[in-house]
Parts: C-alpha cells; structure tokens; sequence
C-alpha cells in the first residue's frame, strides 16, 4: 500500500467526498466536506473527478509525510504551508516528492482547508462513500478523525489529467471577513412561525456558539418565535437548513447533521453559500439574507461556471 | 385523504407533505412509503435521496441536473396516484429480548411510574405488532409505535451518555432499538442481540420503513449465549 503518513494530525482532520447519498432513509448521515466549493477547487487543481476523497482540516492543519511522489493542492481556508521547510503557495499544484514532508502552519483565514491529491485518498467506500462521519464512526479511516502514526492510502495518480504547476490558478481565498452574507430560501410552511420572525432572522448577524461542530452551528442572537410551538413530526434535514427551537435559538445544520429532525423549520441556506457557512467556526458571525429561488439556482449556476474555468484552466 | 402538498426545503430538496398532525398515523405514513417507493422506482434524473418520514416525503436533487418545477410536478402526480394497499406479505421481524436487570435499567421506574408490575409492562409491551414508521437518528434505528398507552412516557430528563447497542427502548409512544453505542434519552427496558445496522453484512440494514416488528421476552441465560 502506497500511502501517506500522519506526523501531527491537526485539530479535527478528516477524509471526506461529496457525502454518502441514498442512504438517509436508512439514517445514514451525508456527511462530506463542510464547504463543497473549495473541496472541488482542491480536486480541481491536481485533475480529479469532482468527486475524489481529500483531507479536509480544521482551525489547525496537519503535517504529513509522503511515501510516494504526488501532486497535490490546497484550497479553502488560508494556511502558510511548506514542503520540507520551504514554503509554498496555495491557489495551484504543486509536487510532493516521495519522503517530503507536507506542513500546514499559520492560518491566516477561513476554517477549513481541503488538501486534494492525484488520484485521490483510496479508503474503501462504505456505502458508496469515503466520507468520514464521526457520530456513527462510519467511512474515512475507521470512521474517525485522523491521528498521529496514521498511514493513508494514496490512490492511483494515473487517474488524474495532467495539471499545470504552481500557477495561480485561483486568484484570492473568498474567506471574508467580518460577518458575512448568506442567502436563505424562506421555507414553505413560514407560518409556523410568528409573523415579524422571518424579518429578525436577517435584522443582524448570529454569532456561532461555542457547541458548534460538523453536526451543525448553534446560533446565537435574536430569539425567534413559534406560532404554535417548536416541536413537529420528524422529518428530513435539508443542509443548511435553520432549524428552531423551543428556546428560539436557531441551528443551522451542517454536513454532519442527522437525516431526520423535529424541530420546525424557518429557512434554508442556498446551496451556492453552504461553502461560506462552512468556512465558519465558534465566535465567527453570520448574515442571513433571503432570496428568491430564481436567484437561488443563478448562483449556482455562476458558481458551476467558476469550477469548471477553474478546472479548463488547470488542464496541462 | 388529503390532496399531498410539493413543497420547497432549499434549493436542493422538496418535501412531499400529507398531513400536518402532531399524532403518529399508520395509514398517512403507509401513504409516504408507498410514495417514496414509487419515486425511487421512477429512476428519476438527478434525484439522489428518497426519505419517508412519519408524514411526510423528503426528495433531495442536483439542482444543476433537474428542473425543480418539473420535479414538483412529477411528484405531486406520482403521489395523487398512490393508494397505499396494505401488503399481503409483510415480514414480521421477530426481536428477542432481554427485558429489566442490568439489561433494562429503567424498567423498573417505568413499572413504578404505570403503577404496573415489572411482567405486566414486559408483557404490554410485546404485545403489538410494532409498525417501523421511519428510520433515523442514527444508522439502522428504527422509529415504532405505536406503545400501549399505559407505558408511554415522555424521554428521560438528562440522556444518558452513552447506551449500550441492543438497547431495547420507550420514549412517548415511541419504541425502538438502539443499533450500536450512542448517546440516547430514551427510557431502556431490556437489550437484544440483535443488530439493525452491520455494515459487514450482506444486507446491512434489517429493518426498512413500513415493515413490521414483534418483540418477545428471553431469559438472561440465553440472550448471553447470542451476544
């Protein structure tokens, strides 16, 4: 097995892909990676399929030697990173020779960091997924974050296009600062809510609680209203929806939410802004702001657009 | 039967609903398996997950991939078109337990609280043919009902940190199994060996929405042996 090694694991390293999809009337978690956007720039930058299996990292990133060569890249979260003590840039591929040592150090902004390498992470799928999903210790390497001593399989890097080296590829992070923007789709049974509640969602920013992981972030600020109670039948749990409850608290859940919850919900984050949300962590803020589904599927569409110049202009 | 309401959940899911009660309904929730069964079997084009609730149909999609009114459309007919038929041949899924002891600590409290002995609340609740309304929480834990109104209570005030797999339990009318080690507020009456999720079998999950589940009562010394 051709692999890499864990040296320092970082704070909350894990392997994800774009979750495991069809199994959630099963209660199997989606998981997968936190900000969808930059994990497909990541791949993106070393010729993967979209969907290949990288490391995603957390306030803290991990040190990690390779046994075998590889070109690899890092997208999301801003670190300082160095191989063999030289530094290297972000927003492009850059080659790991094999013995190198991969450092993540400073993070300068942002949360997460997704580090993509050619021909993927090769952990065996479970249920049709890499993707690491700590609550039911599924998928990743034995369901769990990575630890030091760790060896990783390496996929093979035969399976990716051939990239350009080191170009700036992608201009600038879109880690913004402050409290940022987030688009939300009210949801369709708004009136469970009290009338003005809509409004006092994006009337200011919430500030992510301390209790706020890959499950999802507790939010704190402005208390909404029920019309007639929090509580509902379970039913399924959107990413990014916000759900409220008893205590008028909202929680936005996330990529490791459960499949099913009973807690009504107020809106839901676009699909295009799940990637800002997840970019975020405790003490940070967030700016819900609603749109219309029409502008909702436009930024998807725009940002569909910005992959795939990405990945033309990536192509050796 | 009401008329089944499409509604938006983001720009990624749609909600099939069929009714808005607070109560679990054996026949709404027929309704949304059969409906969920028939969307799945349509091979719908971008759709990626298919979800029965109690009373309700969760269908998530690739926006990029499918047009969200047409979907709608699709699935509001697929659902006006579905009659819930009882199936001839249900499966009733037989689950030894090992009810009270260190098994079922709260046992013993629920007894106290339904002013029942010990076997009365054993014998209540493996009485009914359960019916798996939905699956959730957790892989492979299955959402019963409906418990005998004598021994419903609401969940534990403080959850525990962590319960045993196995774990055979009540919270409201609701009763189910826990399928591996997780934190848990319901109220545990006894332990089973058997196991509703094993990823290492061929079929890894036991038990599917709308199926139904008998428990019977086993002495300590044989469930030991199954474990």
């Amino acid at each position: 097995m051709t692999a890499f090694l864990v040296v320092r694991p970082g704070l909350q390293t894990t392997i994800q892909d774009e979750g495991r999809w069809g199994w959630q009337s099963r209660g199997v978690s989606v998981a997968g990676a936190m900000d969808p956007y930059s994990f497909r720039v990541a791949n993106a930058l070393v010729g993967n399929n979209a969907d290949a299996a990288a490391l995603e990292m957390a306030f803290v990133g991990p040190e990690l030697e390779f046994e075998a060569a590889r070109m690899v890249a890092v997208a999301g979260a801003e670190f300082s990173l160095s191989v063999d003590g030289r530094a290297v840039q972000m927003g492009g591929a850059f080659p790991v020779s094999a013995g190198s040592r991969l450092r993540f150090g400073d993070r300068v902004g942002g949360v997460r960091a997704y580090l993509a390498i050619a021909g993927g992470i090769d952990v065996p799928e479970v249920l049709g997924s890499r993707s690491t999903h700590i609550g039911s210790r599924m998928g990743g390497l034995a369901g769990r974050a990575l630890v030091a001593g760790d060896r990783v399989p390496l996929g093979d890097p035969a399976k990716a296009r051939k990239v350009r080296l080191e170009g700036q590829l992608v201009s600038r992070p879109r880690i913004s600062a402050g409290a940022p923007r987030v688009r939300i789709l009210p949801d369709a049974r708004i009136d469970r809510f009290a009338d003005v509640s809509l409004q006092e969602l994006q009337s200011m920013p919430y500030t992510i609680g301390r209790l706020s992981d890959r499950m999802g972030f507790r939010l704190e600020g402005r208390r909404l209203q029920h019309r007639h109670g929090a509580d509902i039948l379970s039913e399924i749990t959107p990413l990014g929806s916000v759900q409220v409850p008893a205590s008028g608290q909202p929680i936005l859940l996330m990529a490791d939410r459960q499949t099913s919850g009973g807690y009504a919900r107020i809106a839901t984050v676009i699909s295009a802004d799940i990637g800002v949300a997840g970019q975020l962590g405790p003490g940070d803020r967030i700016w819900f702001s609603a749109c219309t589904p029409g502008e909702a599927l436009a930024a998807r569409l725009a940002q569909e657009r910005e992959l795939m110049a990405i990945e033309a202009r990536s192509r050796a | 039967m009401n008329e089944a309401r499409i509604l938006t959940a983001g720009d990624s899911a749609l909600v099939v609903e069929l009714a808005r009660g607070q109560d679990l309904d054996a026949s709404v929730n027929a309704r949304a398996v059969a409906i969920a069964a028939a969307v799945q079997a349509a091979g719908i084009a971008g759709v990626l997950d298919v979800v029965p609730t109690f009373q309700t149909v969760g269908v998530y999609f690739d926006p990029l991939k499918t047009n969200v009114d047409a979907l709608a459309a699709l699935l509001h007919s697929l659902a006006e078109s579905q009659t819930p038929v009882a199936s001839p041949a249900v499966t009733v899924h037989r689950v030894p337990v090992c009810y009270g002891g260190v098994f079922g600590p709260d046992l013993a409290e629920i007894a106290t609280r339904a002013h029942l002995s010990e076997e009365a609340v054993v014998a209540l609740h493996a009485e009914p043919i359960y019916r798996v309304f939905m699956l959730g929480f957790t892989p492979g834990f299955a959402y019963l009902g409906s418990v005998a109104p004598a021994i419903a209570f609401p969940r534990r005030a403080t959850p525990r940190a962590t319960v045993p797999a196995g774990s055979v339990a009540i919270a409201g009318n609701q009763t189910g199994i826990y399928p591996s080690a997780s934190p848990g507020g319901w109220h545990i009456i006894g332990r089973t060996s058997v196991r509703p999720f094993d990823p290492g079998r061929t079929s890894p999950f036991l038990f599917n929405s709308g199926d139904s589940i008998q428990f019977h009562a086993i002495e300590p010394a044989a469930f030991e042996g199954r474990e």
